[in-house]
């Protein structure tokens, strides 16, 4: 029964995001709009953009995420249905998981799809885009994940917004430092492995306790 | 069976209620009274185990709430002040989303019946933004009645109804307690339920008095 | 030790007056250490080869930074504390703490400019230490906007709890990764002198002023409990019976 529960709340999830739209793009269009006037303020010069490339794409991907982190339990929160959550005879780090992925499916997959993309903006190579693309593949969970901690804790709190980003950005520079720092790797010759595989030693561990660290702190939040 | 002893609660520093004690059995209702703002929405929570007390215990079936939880949460269903619903799905794909989540069945036609007994064939795959407030009411007292939980918690649940729902609702809870199943719930209008053949349902009440 | 009961002493009434006998105490010996230590530091140790006598800024930089990490190290632990055996002081503690453990950051941030100035020409520099020492800071400015910013005070308290555990856990991972970044640009460094070891009258200079920042902790942190301890119990009778609160 644990498993239907965590479908039907990643089926829900889903189909909201689908039938509302314009706050999945927003945060979208803001990594789009990062990328695109970064060029148009640090000049055409493609040996510096190349340079920069990760930098800038890795930090719209970040900013792009703190801002889609805000709704992740806003809606639930107001209008009771986080309360059934808790109230479910299901383990709520399971259900918690279900929505953590249903996230991350609507607005961690988009930035990575769309990275490649971008990065040609830059003039990267094949090779450094499959870096970026591999390297946000595996960080956006975690930005995500932990992310998600910090949006559970500033839940119906003044200020929210602001104070969310505050406290998710310490979290999230590990996560910026070794995804851009993949991208250098591969194109001073380094090689991206060490780096891709420390995002990896991150995801694994954040997938198992942030589900546990979010639940507790929606219960806080609840009381 | 539910067991609620010495409680007491605070909010924000200042001391609600204290040492609030009842019993609850199967096939009883209880009402809640007390004036606004003396702390029955919180003790209701308190029951629930979404809030905690500052002092005191709930029991489930003997075992405190804490104890027992996943039993107890399999039993209970909470209607609170938010209606637990989702505006962009229709009433149908609500109700059927909130049993699976809570862990329960509920095929398609069972969710249609219970959406017509409370006054909502034809509407059942609107969205719930399109509703009048009392139509997305009687959709948050379907979900109710498909639920199957035996122990009902209740916050106001009159609120925003018209009279034919009401009586619905007042039937409903005459039936469920008729069938062994527990009610506490809260609200302004006194508290009168009846069962199909008519007799009238026994309500105990408990007043809530807030520390002075 | 052993017959101390502990839990005796987490009721805030009890601690109210153990704070109380032992906080002018903490202050005397913070007085008494800071003294010992600035005398070594500024008057005792010889000036350094190469920085001259700039480099005497290390006698507050390194035990600032120190005990930014060891207060904030005290959090996390009162935090599980809180979380675990749900007492109000452990709240109280981590709330006091978190105002002297930031100003502990800021210092060691400010104090790392001045040294590093006369060294590179610029007030900032991305050393692998300083970096993380912001990002510390910026752990407690979040502790203490997220704590400030919510209104129920038991809410406050295991939110602020929850979110100190977490940036504990994160803090060795933020360091080693801004340590690899740093090695990876081959960025500044900001070290003492390199080569020779550290004479032992600087290591002991540091040792005692870290001591008084300690002590100086200590005594704050006592005394501001004491003050939550009266605004959050102001309905109970034994406050309306202290000597202070009598009108």
């Amino acid at each position: 029964m644990s498993g239907g529960a965590f479908m039907a709340v990643l089926r829900r999830d889903l189909l909201l995001a689908m039938r509302r739209k314009s706050e999945v793009l927003t945060a979208v269009f803001f990594f789009v709009v990062v990328a695109a006037l970064f060029p148009l303020g640090i000049g055409p010069e493609l040996n510096t953009l190349r340079l920069v490339a990760p930098g800038v794409l890795w930090v719209g991907a970040l900013l792009s995420s703190m801002l889609a982190l805000q709704r992740l339990f806003e809606a639930d929160y107001r209008d009771g249905t986080l309360e059934q959550m808790a109230l479910s005879p299901t383990p709520m780090p399971l259900l918690i998981s279900a929505k953590l992925l249903a996230h991350w499916l609507v607005s961690g997959v988009p930035l990575v799809l769309l990275a490649p993309v971008l990065g040609l903006q830059f003039d990267l190579s094949a090779d450094a885009l499959m870096t970026l693309t591999l390297g946000l593949l595996l960080g956006t969970p975690v930005l995500s994940l932990v992310g998600g901690i910090g949006a559970a804790l500033t839940l119906g709190v003044r200020g929210g917004g602001v104070l969310l980003s505050l406290l998710v950005l310490p979290l999230f520079i590990p996560v910026l430092v070794f995804g851009a720092g993949a991208v250098e790797a591969q194109a001073s010759g380094l090689g991206a492995e060490a780096h891709l595989s420390i995002l990896m030693a991150m995801l694994l561990p954040a997938a198992f306790f942030s589900p546990l660290a979010c639940a507790a702190a929606l219960r806080i939040a609840l009381e | 069976m539910l067991r609620v002893s010495h409680l007491s609660c605070s909010r924000g520093n200042k001391p609600l209620f204290a040492d609030v004690s009842f019993e609850l059995q199967a096939g009883q209702v209880l009402h809640l009274e007390g004036d606004n703002g003396v702390g029955k929405t919180s003790l209701l929570r308190i029951v629930c185990g979404l809030s905690p007390a500052d002092a005191g215990e709930v029991c489930w079936h003997g075992q405190t709430i804490q104890q027992n939880a996943s039993q107890f949460r399999a039993s209970l269903f909470y209607l609170g002040h938010g209606l637990s619903l989702k505006e962009e799905l229709s009433a149908l794909e609500n109700l059927i989303s909130d049993a699976a989540v809570s862990g329960r069945a509920l095929s398609e036609p069972q969710a249609l019946v219970a959406l017509a007994r409370m006054g909502l064939r034809g509407r059942e795959h609107l969205p719930l933004r399109v509703m009048s407030q009392g139509q997305k009411r009687r959709t948050a007292l379907a979900r109710l009645l498909a639920s199957q939980a035996p122990f009902w918690v209740l916050d106001e649940p009159f609120v925003a109804l018209d009279a034919k729902a009401v009586d619905g609702l007042r039937s409903l809870l005459g039936e469920h307690v008729a069938h062994g199943g527990m009610v506490l719930l809260t609200s302004h209008q006194p508290v009168a339920l009846t069962v199909a053949s008519g007799a009238s349902v026994q309500v105990q009440t408990y007043r809530l008095r807030g520390v002075a | 030790m052993k017959s101390i009961n502990w839990f005796h002493y987490a009721a805030p009434q009890n601690f109210y007056g153990l704070a109380g006998r032992m906080w002018p105490g903490f202050a005397v010996l913070a007085t008494a250490f800071m003294l010992a230590g600035l005398w070594l530091g500024f008057a005792v140790a010889p000036s350094d080869f190469q920085q001259g006598e700039g480099y005497r800024i290390i006698f507050v930089h390194v035990p600032v930074s120190w005990m930014s990490m060891v207060v904030y190290l005290a959090m996390a632990f009162w935090s599980v504390l809180g979380l675990t055996f749900n007492t109000r002081l452990s709240g109280m503690m981590t709330r006091a703490l978190a105002p002297t453990g930031a100003l502990f950051a800021f210092l060691s941030l400010w104090t790392g400019a001045l040294w590093g100035k006369p060294m590179w020409g610029t007030w900032w520099v991305w050393d692998a230490r300083l970096t993380s020492e912001l990002i510390l800071f910026f752990l407690y400015l979040g502790y203490i906007a997220l704590t400030s910013a919510i209104d129920d005070t038991r809410r406050s308290d295991r939110a602020g709890a929850l979110i100190a555990i977490v940036g504990a856990i994160n803090v060795p991972i933020i360091y080693f990764s801004v340590k690899w970044w740093n090695t990876l640009h081959q960025g500044a460094s900001v070290s003492l002198t390199k080569g020779s070891s550290m004479a032992e009258v600087m290591l002991w200079g540091m040792l005692l002023m870290a001591l008084a920042f300690w002590f100086y902790t200590v005594a704050l942190v006592l005394y501001r409990v004491r003050t939550l301890i009266l605004q959050r119990e102001s309905h109970a009778t034994w406050v309306h019976q202290l000597d202070e609160v009598k009108p």
